[in-house]
């Protein structure tokens, strides 16, 4: 429970970070640190005691495995991770770049 | 020693470098920092029997890196602005995120120890996957197999993700329109 309680700390870190934050760049990494804290609380709710591999291998008896679902299932949430981290760092590049500074409470035209 | 002492360390070593991460006044020292956190997270998937998920994370985290810095701080470097810290705000957010916190342990109390799941629906996967897949690496048989669709939908919101990042790339201002884009 403890390694829960930690992982859902790490989480935690992240929305603080989101909360009192205010430069665009603590905010993306806010964001990617959350979303390290999801994906390691799948694979840690996922773990079975002395499991192996999920991975068949020549001349190793079959012992029990750990739960290859959740594994492939956080596959697919790493890599679009990505590509919201591109797409985050692409917006913040444009409004860096419009209103020439990197604090949100400066960033307040939001038309024209 | 077992896997828990392990995963004690690096969570706690992980907590650490986020909390360094957001509080260093630093950009290049705050990304790094975050790329220790990412790679702590690679380091524990393989302390989870992930071997794949380890190497995933290692590469996203590797792109990642370069992303950001390539985006930020070889243009113009900067430390973060010391604007005037609001107290307040960020009192009223430690009080807030700890009570979360304290009112979590219950919720996690009811959770089943670690190292006994809860979930039995792969056990069919693990039963079944090499007669009917194949595939002796049983991820990449649910992956491209069983789940083949929910990789389709990945793909696509990767590609609709990168296309968009493209997009907003090239838009370029009235005024700049001959300077060449970012």
């Amino acid at each position: 429970m403890i390694l829960y309680l930690m992982c859902f700390a790490l989480f935690l870190v992240g929305v603080y970070g989101l909360l009192t934050k205010r430069d665009l760049i603590k905010l993306i990494l806010s964001i990617a640190v959350m979303g390290y804290a999801v994906n390691l609380f799948l694979i840690l709710f996922a773990y079975k005691k002395d499991a192996g591999i999920p991975i068949l291998l020549e001349g190793v008896v079959q012992g029990s495995m750990v739960d290859p679902l959740p594994q492939a299932l956080v596959l697919t949430s790493i890599v679009i991770e990505l590509g919201t981290t591109a797409l985050l760092v692409a917006l913040a590049i444009r409004l860096v770049q419009k209103y020439k500074t990197f604090d949100i409470t400066k960033i307040r035209r939001l038309f024209g | 020693m077992p896997v828990e002492t392990w995963l004690y360390f690096t969570l706690g070593f992980m907590i650490l470098g986020s909390i360094i991460a957001l509080e260093i006044k630093d950009i290049l020292s705050s990304i790094v920092a975050i790329g220790v956190v990412g790679l702590g997270v690679s380091v524990a998937f393989l302390f989870l029997q992930a071997p794949d998920l380890a190497i995933v994370q290692f590469l996203f985290e590797i792109f990642a890196m370069i992303i950001l810095v390539r985006a930020f701080v070889k243009k113009d470097y900067h430390a973060e602005t010391p604007a005037r810290v609001n107290g307040f705000l960020v009192a009223i957010s430690m009080l807030v995120i700890i009570a979360i916190f304290v009112s979590s342990i219950s919720v996690f109390k009811l959770l089943p120890p670690f190292g006994q799941p809860l979930f039995e629906t792969a056990q069919h996967y693990v039963d079944h996957g090499v007669r009917e897949t194949g595939a002796v690496n049983l991820v990449t048989a649910i992956i491209l197999d069983y789940r083949a669709y929910d990789t389709l939908g990945e793909v696509t919101v990767l590609f609709t993700a990168i296309l968009g990042t493209i997009t907003i790339l090239r838009i370029r201002n009235g005024k700049n329109a001959g300077r060449k884009g970012a």
